[in-house]
Parts: structure tokens; C-alpha cells; sequence
């Protein structure tokens, strides 16, 4: 791979471009096409590019595969979370807002400024996207570990083989 | 104040499902048994108290997500049916967890134990998530959910047989599903809904009956493929002989029971039994494949070896009992089926748990290696004993109510030949549980069963707690058949109504 010196450069100045496209997708998907779901693959395959070309230790350091396995589950947290909190939140606002289940955004409306902090409905389809956009780019980058590396989550013996292969290409 | 009793329906769902990915959060192995032991736990509580609250009422509670009103968004109903299914699904999910602490602190690696604990967990939600739906599309996704964490579980098993008896069942599984899908799609494109209750109102006006049949049939076969009826029963042996006992138990005595409600609940929830009986011949298709499969599944679990292998082909013949109820069209049919879903989880729970203890004194479970085991572990072989005493249908036995409840639908069907057969075939049974009790206790001890001790309490206990439920559920039937029969009837009477 060092006798590619085009990939490289391209790779490196096209990565944050990625990123930053996965990133709109993500927060513009209330308002145009898009989503968690696309975004988190836009995402993910910003790092499986980058593992691609530098190799899958690189990518690793970058995204280590505890964290990408806590984060699979942050992800869901997040979502669920959500739906926790409608579920809460009437309870600290007292007794008008009784019938309140699980995942009803309008009790996440809120007196705080809107033009910054979106209400109601809007923030909580934006709460549960970012969880969906988590854990999907999380998985997708797991999915890339355990064909590339062929043991991702046992981390130890994992490592030990890569690093035969690489040695040996 | 927030009102909690009106929050169950969901908590019962979400609480494992968000245990799930905080046990990998958290990752230690104490604490996320502890935490999942506690929603395990806590899931079976509102699963019963949401049961009491039907049964007094004797209205559904019905739950709109999001406080979107049905058939718009997704709506959660406990019904007696889902509420007695939702019970002892979760109650069994909380005691087989509470049971399998020393069991998979053996039989898997320990840095895979908060991933155990999650699946699980994901498991429970699965299976719950798809008795509690009133939507046909979240049936499906629930349906995903359990089966993907059950092929995780399955692939852990010990010996490197697991994962290829997983991916087996993953092949067969997701042919299943995908057949479920096929079917959920032509309803909806015949209805344009997904609430089962609107959808069945608007099948009788708008349903195109060819598309209807096609419909039924894609997702009869799904179901049968999931349930393991007996030509579509072969991916069940392995996966129940390959994985860890723990799991065995769990499913075993939850899954396939699962998708004989689903089942259920299709044709009489949705279809209504006019259609499903009445344009084909599923009423003789199901006695003959029910009784086929009764009869080759019990010859074939007179052969085997392993014992784990043995009560899985057994669990294959149970399941044509079920089916045998559900093919009578009565109530009377019906409510063995229902209690049979019941009674057989409990007696084929409390078995496999007998089989983890085995496993986790002998190392094995084949029949040679528990030869003798009678004498050394005495409280787990005579568990096993009475447990294969509810499997034959011996009466103050859990396995005699269902039997005897299916026999007299039997007679009042007229179908003495059957009555016949169904009598004949627990003859099959007491071979095979013989086999293994004669194994057991009149046997010359082999070298591994002479220095084995008893089970650690913390194992025997839960499993008697099984065991015990198997006696006063063959003696004091109120709750499993009282429950039952009126869901039988509530769900008959639903489907002659036209609407539920």
C-alpha cells in the first residue's frame, strides 16, 4: 500500500468531506431526505475507508473496537432513552400531562428558545435518530472489523493475527 | 403523578430491552447478571400483574405507543391470551436466568458473559414483544429480534458444532421469516393497514380471496418453520442438543410456543377460523401433520443417545399436540392448546434445566454417561423423573391436564381415531423417558456419574420452583386452564363476531 501515493493523499482530503456529509444527512434528515440509518453508513464507511487504504490496525486505533462495541450499544440507550424520558417527563411537571406513553415527543416540549433547542416533536425524532445513527455506524464498522480482522470482539487474539498478516503482505 | 399501571404493557417490553445494551455499557460480569436478573424479574411482575388486571376486568388493555391512536401507530394489547402467554414466557425467561449463573459461568468463556447477558435479555424482548404487538409488521420485527439473539446464543454452545447448528437454524429461520413478510405484505397490500383488529374488519370487505390464500399460506409455513412442525422441524434438533443448557431451557420452553400464539392469533385474530378452515383443508391438513409428527418425532427420540437431543425431538412431538388442539376448531380444541403451550413449557423447562445440571456435574449428557447418575445426584435425577412423568401425561402431572383436556375435545369432535393415536403415542413417550430414568437410576454407575456430586443449590432450587409448577399445575388448573378456556372462547366468539 506505501507505493499508492494518490490513494493516500485522495483518501486523506476526502475523509473529513464524508464525515461532514454524513453529518448533514444525519441533522438535516427532519427536514429533507435522509436519516440515522443513511447517515451512520455514510459515516462508518468514512473509517472503512480509511482501513481500506492504511490498513485495519489503523483503523483501529481510530476506532477501537471497544469503544465501537460500547457505542453499538450507546446507540440503543440513546433511543430507548428516549422513549424513557416522555415517559418521565410528566412526572416532574405535575398532574395536567398524566397520559404520556412511551415515545411521545410532545412531552419533550420546553419553554427554552427554539430557534437553538428544537421542541416537541422535532427534538424527539432527533434524539432517536442520532441513537439510530450511532449504533448504525457503529455496526457497520463492526460488521467491516469481523470480515477484515476475522475475530473482532476477542480483541487479544484478534490482534496477534493481523498483525501476521500485515507482517506477511 | 405519572400513572404506572398504565405504563406496563410497555415497561414489560422496554425494561429488558434497554437492560440489553446497558449490560454491554456497563460490561462486568456480576453486575449485569445482577441487572438483568432484576429486569427478568421485573418484566415477569408487570407480565402478571397486567395478567390479574385482564383476567378481573375481562376487558383487553390496550396501549397506543407514542399516543398514536390505532390503527395509525402501533398499538400493544394483553389480551387473556397474550397476558397468559406474556406471563409464563417472562416468568420462565426470569427463572432460567436465575438458575443459569453457575451453568454459564461454565459453559462460556467469561469475557463473553455481559454479551450473554444482553442477548438474552434481547431474546425476552423478542418473544414478549411478539405475543404483546397488535401490529402485524412488529410481529415480524419482534419475531427478528428473538430470532437473531437466539442464533447468538445458540452459536456460544461448547463444542464447535454450535455455530453450525446456529447458522442451521439462521438459514431455516430467516426462510421463515421471510415467507411471514411475504405474507404481511400482501395483507397490507390488500388492506392498507397493519392493526390486526382493523385489518381483520377490513379482509372481510376488501380481501381479494385469491390473494388471501396465497397470503395465509406464506405465513402458515413461516410460522410452521418457527413452531418446528414436523416436516420443517429439522434445524430444532441441533440447536437445542448444541447449546449451552442455559439456553436450551430458555428456548426450548419459550420459542416455539411463541409461534404457535403467533399462530393463533393469525387465524383467529386476523383471518378469522371461517376463512382458515373453511377454504382449505388446514382442519385434516393440521391432525395429519400433528399426528405424523407426534408419531415420527417420538420413534426418533427413542434412538438417540444424547439425552438433550432426545427431549428436542420430544419437544417436536409436543408441538404436534398443540397443533392437534388448534386442528379440533373447537373451543374445547383450543383450550388444550393453549394450556398444552403452557404445561409443556414448564415440564420441557423444568426437563432441560435437569439436563444443565447433568451437564454441569458430568460434563455430558449422552445416555452413557448418565448411567447411574441416580445415585450420586439424586434430587436432579428424580426432578428429571417427574418432569418425564409430565411429558407422558401421567395424571397429577401438568402433561395429564393438557392430555386429557385434548382427548375429551377429541370425543366431542367425534374423532375416535385420533383419541386413539394420541393414546397411543404417550406410549412412545414412556419409552423414551424410560430409557433414560431406567439409564438413571437402575444402572451400573459409569466412571463419571460415580464421582459426581449434587447440583449446587443455586441450580436445584430454581429448577424444583419448575418442577413444583409442574405438580400444581396438574392438580390446581384454575389459573392455566380456567385462564385458558376463556381465551379459547373469548378468541372463538371474536371470530364468529367478525371482529375482535
Amino acid at each position: 500500500m506505501i507505493s499508492f501515493p494518490i490513494i493516500r493523499v485522495i483518501t486523506k482530503i476526502i475523509i473529513p468531506y464524508i464525515l461532514l456529509f454524513a453529518l448533514y444527512v444525519q441533522f438535516h434528515g427532519d427536514f429533507g431526505p435522509g436519516g440515522g440509518f443513511q447517515a451512520g453508513v455514510i459515516f462508518a464507511s468514512a473509517i472503512i475507508l480509511y482501513g481500506l487504504v492504511y490498513g485495519l490496525p489503523a483503523a483501529k486505533r481510530v476506532a477501537p473496537v471497544k469503544v465501537v462495541e460500547k457505542l453499538i450499544a450507546l446507540g440503543l440507550v440513546v433511543y430507548a432513552g428516549t422513549g424513557f424520558l416522555t415517559m418521565l417527563l410528566p412526572l416532574s411537571k405535575g398532574g395536567e400531562a398524566a397520559q404520556a406513553n412511551f415515545l411521545n415527543y410532545e412531552t419533550l416540549n420546553h419553554s427554552l428558545n427554539h430557534e437553538w433547542v428544537p421542541g416537541g416533536q422535532h427534538l424527539g425524532i432527533f434524539l432517536v435518530e442520532l441513537g439510530v445513527g450511532i449504533t448504525v455506524t457503529s455496526v457497520m464498522i463492526m460488521i467491516f472489523y469481523a470480515f477484515a480482522g476475522r475475530e473482532p470482539v476477542d480483541a487479544k487474539s484478534g490482534k496477534s493475527k493481523i498483525r501476521r498478516e500485515s507482517a506477511k503482505s | 403523578m405519572i400513572d404506572f399501571v398504565s405504563q406496563l404493557p410497555i415497561l414489560m417490553i422496554v425494561l429488558p430491552l434497554i437492560a440489553a445494551p446497558i449490560c454491554v455499557l456497563i460490561g462486568g460480569r456480576q453486575a449485569t447478571y445482577v441487572l438483568s436478573l432484576i429486569v427478568a424479574w421485573a418484566s415477569f411482575a408487570c407480565a402478571l400483574t397486567c395478567l390479574m388486571q385482564v383476567w378481573t376486568s375481562g376487558q383487553p388493555i390496550k396501549y397506543d405507543i407514542g399516543n398514536w391512536e390505532p390503527p395509525y401507530g402501533i398499538e400493544y394489547v394483553v389480551d387473556l391470551l397474550s397476558g397468559f402467554v406474556l406471563t409464563f414466557v417472562s416468568g420462565l425467561g426470569a427463572i432460567v436466568l436465575t438458575y443459569g449463573k453457575r451453568s454459564i459461568e461454565k459453559e462460556i468463556p467469561q469475557s463473553k458473559h455481559y454479551l450473554f447477558y444482553a442477548t438474552y435479555l434481547l431474546c425476552m424482548t423478542g418473544l414478549m414483544g411478539m405475543c404483546i404487538t397488535g401490529d402485524l409488521f412488529n410481529v415480524f420485527v419482534f419475531l427478528e429480534i428473538s430470532s437473531l439473539s437466539s442464533y447468538a446464543l445458540i452459536s456460544l454452545g461448547k463444542t464447535r458444532r454450535a455455530p453450525l447448528a446456529a447458522l442451521q437454524y439462521l438459514i431455516l429461520g430467516t426462510i421463515g421469516a421471510t415467507f411471514l413478510l411475504i405474507g404481511i405484505g400482501l395483507l397490507y397490500q390488500m388492506t392498507g393497514t397493519l392493526n390486526m383488529a382493523d385489518m381483520s374488519g377490513r379482509l372481510e370487505e376488501f380481501g381479494g380471496k385469491r390473494t388471501m390464500l396465497v397470503a395465509f399460506a406464506f405465513m402458515t409455513i413461516g410460522l410452521f418453520i418457527k413452531m418446528a412442525l414436523f416436516p420443517l422441524h429439522t434445524w430444532l434438533p441441533n440447536a437445542y442438543t448444541y447449546a449451552p443448557s442455559t439456553v436450551t431451557a430458555f428456548i426450548a420452553a419459550t420459542s416455539t410456543k411463541v409461534s404457535v400464539y403467533a399462530f393463533i392469533r393469525l387465524m383467529y385474530g386476523i383471518f378469522g377460523h371461517e376463512f382458515a378452515f373453511g377454504s382449505t383443508p388446514l382442519e385434516e391438513a393440521l391432525i395429519v401433520m400433528a399426528l405424523i409428527g407426534i408419531f415420527v418425532a417420538s420413534t426418533a427420540a427413542i434412538y438417540q443417545d444424547n439425552v438433550k437431543r432426545l427431549l428436542a425431538y420430544s419437544s417436536i412431538g409436543q408441538i404436534g399436540y398443540m397443533l392437534l388442539g388448534i386442528g379440533l376448531v373447537s373451543v374445547g380444541g383450543l383450550t388444550a392448546a393453549i394450556v398444552h403451550m403452557f404445561n409443556h413449557a414448564i415440564i420441557k423447562g423444568g426437563l432441560f434445566m435437569a439436563m444443565g445440571c447433568f451437564a454441569y456435574r458430568l460434563g455430558s449428557v449422552k445416555l452413557e454417561d448418565l448411567r447411574g447418575a441416580g445415585r450420586t445426584m439424586p434430587w436432579t435425577s428424580v426432578a428429571f423423573a417427574i418432569g418425564g412423568l409430565g411429558l407422558i401425561g401421567v395424571p397429577l402431572t401438568a402433561g395429564f391436564i393438557s392430555k386429557w383436556l385434548l382427548l375429551t375435545s377429541c370425543f366431542d369432535a367425534g374423532r375416535w381415531p385420533v383419541a386413539a393415536l394420541m393414546l397411543v403415542s404417550s406410549l412412545l413417550a414412556l419409552v423414551y423417558v424410560w430409557r433414560v430414568v431406567e439409564a438413571l437410576f437402575f444402572a451400573e454407575p459409569s466412571t463419571a456419574a460415580k464421582e459426581a456430586k449434587e447440583a449446587p443449590l443455586s441450580m436445584l432450587v430454581p429448577m424444583y420452583v419448575v418442577i413444583a409448577a409442574t405438580i400444581v399445575f396438574g392438580v390446581w388448573t384454575q389459573w392455566s386452564a380456567g385462564i385458558s378456556s376463556e381465551a379459547a372462547e373469548f378468541l372463538l366468539k371474536a371470530a364468529e363476531g367478525g371482529q375482535r
